[in-house]
């Protein structure tokens, strides 16, 4: 029998019972949506639209619209799509990582992280396709047999195992995602009040009955997917880098980049996982499900990758000092003292600086505060994407190509419509998906809930006095 | 009684490598004394994360983790001793001569780095790491044992704030250590990785020591409460860190690899050519064996499978180590004694020494196992295998997976 330490706080408030967690998660889905729904979603689609406009006049004009030159060849495109892919780990972690280490409280994040996933590498591929130029096109990085003579993927390109990583990180996040929608969507199912939602809920449970067979083939699927996922976490973002560091720029050749980039991804992941949540919370009403110890957590997460990242450039300060070679110390003095400047310090500042406020415990147990910080973590790992990228690549060996690098507004529409369309998709989610793995979460209600935890206490103390 | 037979035949290699002028002596012992401060380090450091992380499976392997740590400052007189004596033969930059640029030995690239290679500053780092650490062992230890006795969660809270504090130096100290006492062996090279890579390495020596251990007391009838569910754990972490070894190994050498500049390329050129076997070898054994023999949940659960893994992987760590730290200090221990007997001239540039395995290279490591079962023993005697009263002890106990 599984015992829990009384020093383990409730992850479900109040006395939930089975049923209480089927309509309190249900609630979003059933009902319509308020005003506040309507407000976030006209205004993310606004930004969307702007982002279609964007993007149709770089593919009708060309890539001219941006602000590239010669010296700086690649510059927000990728800074975004590295931004967005980041974002991304938080929910694999979540699901893959904290599953194996037994996370209970993953359970009541972990579906709005996966979906959260699915959304920020649906924006990041979409920098990929608008730097193509030309979509139409957009096969040519896989290895399909053509009728185009020597044309041919070139494997010793790190851009080309880009392909494969987000590729396969995309569909495997995915299905994981749907697998552990499946029971849920069912739920939904046998509650539809109409005729049409009672229809495409039953086309998306995919027949799901909740028969002990049905859920022990759920479990050995979810650890397969788990034991696939969890080499993603540390791949997917390892790759990126490898565009970088395979490289001969200074600052951007740098054995560390691997794991420093998938550090650097979750601290960002989870960054966003907050801002999300605690608005989520508050609209849909979940506060019991989403308390303030899982936001602690995932604060603790933050400080943590934060503060390895921290650790990393200073890693990389110190070595590029040490190593003796003049190009890489220029490429690092330039960041924090040349043109960029301000981009530098923007990084240090939210990166390292910003996190190191959770070593108190006031302050990761604050919702306004985590809601800040958060915002200052999204910010500088925008920045230091910018930073590695842009400052690298503008003063590179020959001085006399040196050049400035400045985003057009076409630019900057692709960036903001991208949140955008992050923003439109994570409400529909949040209006006809369960955002919380309702099925899953009732399987810790007995050890875990404030009702049951409050049950056994008065157990024990009685079992106590009498003995 | 065994550790005993193995401490003698490690002190007779060692007398016996002094006494033959063997140009691998001092390398021998850093490697060695490298491995055991790093399994002692990284127990403590285990130790630490599972307070921080308010981990509850692991409270019955504490103990085992605890004495493990005990080793640091003997592990530390060892390394002060060692480098204070055969400095010269092992660190390239430890020849003043370098950093003169009167001298014809001058080194521009190496004196650029005298703001941190230099013998102050170098010994006031290891004497610190030494006293952090051994601190910071001694504490969690101290608090452990005095919660047997009495307030288990006030002592628990009281480790862990200790465990956070220890966690933040560690992350620096780690860092620094591996460039001192491993990288700047090869005094030219650099890696940005290097400190990752190297803590890599020792954590699954080290987890690969605490599985042995762990399985050595259940196979003699001690340690009962550990149950084949905590034996999957810990298999769990000495499967999952090998390939976490494994990715950091090849993220190291594939965009050195790749980038194929010379300041960087040399590191692997040298152990490619000359030491292309072991070098082979540390990849293979770390990787391929834990990966494919403790994949499955079966194999995590076995005692003497898991007992016969940690051997498997501690060889492997120790040809890592050999390969980390052998090739670049045996061309500054060749130098050395080719100055030393003023036959500079008769060998050319390209004549450097090479690195062996040989029974004097085993017999030192037997010795330093030895010196570690030793101490390790002595710790777990003076105290119950088990500690009382820990908040997460319950759990532990009752760890069903």
């Amino acid at each position: 029998m599984h015992k829990e330490s009384e020093l383990r706080p409730p992850l479900i408030l109040g006395d939930k019972t089975w049923h209480d967690i089927t309509e309190d998660v249900c609630r979003p889905v059933e009902s319509k949506a308020n005003k506040w729904w309507w407000l976030a979603f006209s205004v993310s689609s606004a930004a969307l639209l702007w982002w279609i406009i964007s993007v149709s006049y770089t593919l009708g004009t060309g890539l001219g619209v941006w602000g590239l030159n010669k010296t700086v060849g690649w510059a927000w495109d990728i800074t975004n799509f590295v931004w967005w892919v980041g974002i991304g780990h938080a929910g694999t972690l979540i699901s893959a990582i904290l599953l194996l280490f037994r996370q209970k409280w993953r359970l009541s994040i972990n579906r709005s992280a996966e979906a959260m996933t699915i959304f920020a590498v649906i924006c990041a591929a979409t920098f990929i396709v608008s730097h193509m130029g030309r979509p139409w096109v957009g096969y040519w990085p896989l290895p399909l047999a053509n009728q185009f003579g020597s044309l041919w993927v070139n494997f010793n390109s790190p851009l080309v195992w880009d392909v494969f990583a987000i590729s396969t990180y995309f569909s495997v996040s995915l299905v994981f995602w749907y697998t552990g929608l499946i029971p849920d969507f069912a739920v939904i199912r046998d509650r539809a009040k109409t005729k049409m939602s009672k229809r495409i809920y039953t086309i998306l449970s995919f027949g799901w009955v909740g028969s002990a067979k049905n859920w022990q083939r759920f479990e050995e699927v979810s650890l397969v997917l788990a034991g696939l996922s969890t080499p993603l976490v540390l791949s997917v973002h390892s790759v990126v880098s490898m565009d970088f560091a395979t490289s001969v720029i200074p600052g951007w050749h740098t054995t560390i980049f691997p794991p420093y980039f998938v550090a650097g991804a979750i601290f960002s992941g989870f960054a966003m996982v907050q801002t999300l949540l605690i608005i989520v919370r508050k609209v849909l009403n979940l506060e019991d499900y989403i308390t303030i110890y899982h936001i602690d957590m995932m604060n603790r997460i933050i400080l943590i990758t934060g503060s390895i990242v921290g650790v990393a450039y200073i890693t990389e300060f110190f070595i590029a000092w040490y190593s003796g070679v003049e190009y890489e110390q220029y490429a690092f003095i330039n960041r924090a003292t040349g043109p960029y400047w301000w981009a530098y310090w923007s990084m240090m500042t939210c990166n390292v600086i910003t996190p190191q406020l959770f070593w108190s415990s006031k302050l990761r147990e604050n919702v306004f505060a985590t809601f800040i910080i958060s915002i200052f973590v999204n910010v500088g790992m925008w920045f230091e994407r910018f930073v590695i990228i842009v400052t690298s690549l503008h003063r590179d060996y020959i001085p006399s190509s040196w050049a400035m690098y400045h985003p057009t507004w076409v630019e900057a529409g692709i960036y903001i419509g991208s949140i955008g369309l992050f923003f439109t998709c994570f409400l529909l989610f949040a209006r006809v998906f369960p955002v919380i793995a309702m099925s899953e979460l009732k399987t810790i209600i007995k050890s875990s809930s404030e009702g049951e935890k409050k049950k056994a206490a008065k157990h024990s103390n009685k079992s106590e006095s009498h003995a | 009684m065994i550790a005993g037979v193995m401490m003698i035949i490690g002190l007779l290699a060692i007398i016996a490598q002094f006494a033959t002028h063997h140009e691998q002596t001092w390398s021998n012992l850093l490697m060695n004394n490298f491995m055991f401060m790093g399994m002692a380090l990284c127990a403590t450091f285990f130790l630490a994360v599972q307070y921080v992380a308010e981990v509850g499976w692991s409270a019955v392997i504490k103990r085992p983790l605890e004495a493990m740590g005990q080793s640091l400052p003997v592990a530390g007189g060892i390394m002060i001793v060692i480098i204070a004596l055969g400095g010269h033969h092992l660190y390239h930059w430890m020849d003043a001569e370098l950093f003169d640029p009167k001298s014809p030995k001058y080194d521009e690239i190496i004196a650029g780095k005298s703001g941190f290679l230099n013998p102050t500053f170098f010994w006031i780092r290891v004497v610190a790491y030494f006293v952090i650490w051994t601190y910071f062992a001694k504490l969690f230890r101290k608090n452990s044992m005095l919660s047997d006795e009495g307030d288990g969660v006030g002592y628990w809270r009281k480790n862990r704030a200790a465990a956070a504090k220890f966690l933040v130096l560690f992350a620096v100290t780690e860092s620094t250590m591996s460039w001192d006492f491993v990288m700047s062996v090869d005094t030219h090279w650099f890696s940005t990785l290097f400190a990752w890579y190297t803590f890599s390495g020792i954590f699954v020596t080290s987890i690969a020591a605490l599985v042995f251990t762990v399985t050595y007391l259940k196979s003699k009838g001690y340690l009962q409460e550990v149950t084949e569910h905590h034996l999957h754990d810990i298999g769990k972490f000495m499967f999952a860190f090998s390939i976490f070894w494994t990715y950091l190994w090849f993220c190291q050498f594939m965009l050195i690899w790749y980038s194929n500049i010379p300041e960087e390329i040399t590191y692997f050129m040298l152990r490619q050519d000359h030491y292309r076997g072991l070098w082979l070898a540390s990849f293979f054994i770390n990787f391929i064996t834990p990966f494919v023999i403790l994949m499955t949940r079966d194999a995590k659960r076995k005692l003497y499978l898991l007992m016969g893994m940690s051997i498997v992987v501690f060889i492997g760590h120790w040809i890592d180590t050999f390969v980390m730290i052998i090739p670049g200090s045996m061309i500054t221990a060749g130098h050395h004694a080719a100055e030393g007997a003023a036959h500079v001239a008769e060998h050319g540039e390209a004549a450097i020494s090479i690195g062996s395995i040989g029974l004097m290279e085993i017999g030192t490591t037997i010795g330093f196992i030895g010196l570690f079962m030793y101490l390790v023993q002595h710790y777990l005697s003076k105290s119950p295998l088990v500690a009382k009263n820990h908040p997460m002890m319950e759990e532990s106990l009752h760890h069903a997976i």
